[in-house]
């Protein structure tokens, strides 16, 4: 009977940040999950594993990434100095391609064939489909119908490389619903398969796993700005959809406490009209997509449909991480809505050249609500996740500009 | 004291047979419906039902459920309809558990969802996204209140990992018949015979298959190794596809009663 003692105990909660994370999944997952867990673990003391995955940054996705300081952009923004930590320059065109590379060298490690992704802007889908042709596996796309139509060059761009898009006609038909449609293909298909989940949420360790990936967003823009500037920045801004790009640029300076982090959800019609998709700002705590965190939700626990001009932000969950520097203040988050993210989006383009993605612009948007808070002294240092050569057309029919 | 579904499994072990056990979605087709087809279902020699709350981001469901759960959200189904279908299937006189994902019950209340299955003659609940990690409030909850908790099991969980989690079961071990999602498929996987033995190595409790099973022939082969038969999609697939509520309800009585028949002849 002494085996039925043992295994009566409950075994202890994992990948736990407070209250939030942990792992809610159909046991059928729990085997590849801790097989990825062990992987991840063995990958990051490996100096073999960190080799490989520095050289291919340094050869291929163009690491480290510049920081340009935006003068004319300032001038928008209280006159702080506004510093772009340009990860729109990487190859793919966004942050995506850190986390995608690192997880598709973890594929290779345990021997999978097969990878399966998500994708709402498309940028994961594109950073996932690039990595599969580098590595010769097969790829397929989970992508929201709906997104398929807003972000119709990426699909293009994916094919191109080689995967199969499959649209989700299920539900709201955005990204929380190419989620669950790439869940169920891989508790099918796990055996074979590895999902290269595209984002800080889902189940242990997707949260830390994928943060271990972009946290180089940070160590890279800390040395930066201490180069440049001579001190810390005073606050550090990044869009927030599932939260990646932004626990990428936090993670570094996190133990300094006197820099703020601050994240820019998205406000879509504004937060008061229930059209958004500020998960942290709006929601409040529960289960989506096997973690803990806040979620946009009604009284029975249903997941609400999320609202935003910007694919890429369009979920009404967060990673965990973010719940919990939020609930003990270390970072604070804040709602841009599509219009304030539309201005900052034309802002930048006309006065530094350098057109963003819509998810950006929220975190633009942002600098200049805080650069103006904290006046001409301040230093601002902002991730531009990605680049906005997908939002082409989106752009182009919100400001009226004919194709 | 034990629940009516343990009593279920204490008759059918008696009856050397295995259970059958039966899935739908709380209001579906509509609440009232629903109701309806639980009412043919217990006369049709259906042992206990499986009320499914239909939640908005069903991972472990195949293109049926999702449907009937599309249906059944779209009118309105929420916490105060599944607890009015599970106190209408016990009176009829049916073991009934709920099976949900983890969220509704989390933002019901973890003790208070307990407390209402048992104040509405439910006999436990089954949890296909909780983990047994982050099951130390529900495990709590349920105990106080005498609700059975139903983990479900798949052929990929193996080792001391499937004996942890047989040993959080009570009422029935649920064990997924394929690694997949729910919906009725031509052949049930020779894995299914496998996990049982498995099981059986782990713990004395009764073990039901679900995942696949729509036909008699199928709920005999499964009932030559299980204590216990699960249909959902066949059922649903029925009602989806009928003309009318009262060819649906005639071809749900004649699919119950050839499973019951083939419940009856697997050993
Ligand atoms: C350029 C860009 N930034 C931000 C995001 C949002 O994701 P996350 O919050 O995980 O960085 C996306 C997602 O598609 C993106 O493409």
């Amino acid at each position: 009977m002494t085996s039925t003692q043992n295994t009566s105990e409950l075994p202890a909660p994992i990948g736990h940040f407070g209250p939030y994370g942990g792992r809610f999944v159909p046991e059928a997952l729990i085997g590849a999950l801790e097989e990825l867990d062990a992987a991840h673990q063995s990958a990051m003391v490996d100096p073999v594993f960190q080799a490989e995955l520095s050289h291919l940054h340094a050869t291929y996705t163009g690491r480290p990434s510049i920081i340009t300081e935006a003068l004319r952009f300032s001038e928008h923004a209280g006159g702080a100095r506004i510093l772009l930590k340009r990860e729109d320059l990487n190859h793919t065109g966004s942050h995506k391609i850190n986390n995608v590379l690192g997880q598709a060298l973890l594929t290779k490690r345990m021997g999978k064939k097969r990878v399966i992704a998500e994708t709402g802007a498309g940028q994961h889908g594109v950073a996932a489909a690039t990595a599969a042709a580098l590595f010769g596996l097969e790829c397929v796309v989970y992508m929201g119908e709906e997104d398929t139509r807003r972000q119709s060059l990426n699909v293009a761009r994916m094919k191109i490389l080689g995967a199969e898009v499959i649209p989700v006609t299920a539900g709201s038909r955005t990204l929380k619903d190419a989620i669950n449609e790439a869940m169920r293909d891989w508790v099918t298909n796990v055996d074979s398969t590895h999902y290269i989940l595209g984002t800080v949420a889902g189940p242990h360790p997707f949260p830390t796993m994928v943060r271990d990936f972009h946290k180089i967003i940070g160590e890279e823009a800390r040395a930066q700005v201490l180069e440049l500037v001579g001190r810390l920045p005073d606050a550090v801004l990044a869009c927030i959809g599932g939260g990646s790009n932004a626990i990428g640029i936090f993670h570094e300076f996190i133990p300094d406490s006197n820099v703020r982090l601050i994240g820019f959800e998205a406000g879509g019609d504004g937060v008061e009209t229930g059209r958004h998709a500020a998960t942290i700002t709006g929601g409040s705590p529960g289960v989506l997509h096997g973690t803990r965190s806040y979620v946009l939700q009604d009284a029975n626990g249903q997941t609400v449909e999320s609202h935003s001009i910007s694919a890429g932000l369009d979920y009404p969950g967060v990673g965990p991480e973010h719940a919990y520097l939020h609930d003990i203040g270390r970072a604070e988050y804040r709602a841009i809505t599509d219009k304030q993210a539309m201005e900052a989006f034309d802002l930048l383009s006309k006065t530094e050249g350098i057109i963003p993605a819509i998810e950006s612009a929220h975190a633009l948007a942002g600098a200049m609500i805080v650069g103006k808070e904290l006046g001409p002294e301040a230093v601002l240092l902002i991730n531009l996740s990605g680049r906005g050569d997908k939002d082409v057309e989106t752009a182009a029919h919100y400001f009226g500009i004919p194709l | 004291m034990s629940t009516s579904l343990e009593e279920v499994f204490v008759k059918t072990r008696l009856e050397n047979r295995a259970a059958l056990i039966a899935y739908i979605p709380a209001g579906f087709p509509s609440v009232e419906g629903c109701k309806r087809v639980i009412e043919v279902l217990a006369q049709s020699g259906v042992d206990a039902l499986e009320i499914g709350f239909p939640y908005s981001d069903p991972v472990m469901d195949g293109p049926t459920i999702q449907e009937a759960a599309g249906i059944a959200l779209q009118a309105g189904t929420g916490a105060a309809e599944v607890f009015e279908t599970v106190k209408y299937a016990h009176d009829a006189g049916l073991a009934t558990v709920v099976m949900t994902y983890w969220n509704p019950i989390e933002k019901f209340g973890v003790e208070a969802f307990a407390r209402e299955m048992a104040n509405n003659g439910g006999s436990g609940v089954v949890t296909p996204d909780l983990t047994i990690e982050e099951s130390a409030q529900w495990k709590a909850a349920t105990k106080t209140f005498g609700v059975n908790t139903i983990y479900v099991v798949a052929p990929s969980t193996k080792g001391e990992r499937l004996a942890q989690v047989t040993a959080q079961c009570s009422g029935f071990v649920y064990a997924a018949s394929l690694m997949g999602v729910t919906g009725a498929r031509s052949t049930i996987s020779s894995g299914a015979h496998d996990l049982v033995t498995r099981i059986r190595a782990t713990t004395s409790m009764p073990i039901a298959v679900g995942l696949g099973v729509s036909t008699r022939e199928q709920a005999r082969d499964v009932a030559s190794f299980a204590d216990g038969v699960i249909v959902g999609s066949a059922f649903i697939k029925i009602i989806l596809e009928a003309k009318d509520e009262d060819s649906a309800l005639g071809e749900v009585k004649h699919l119950a009663q050839e499973l019951a028949v083939g419940v009856r002849e697997g050993r």
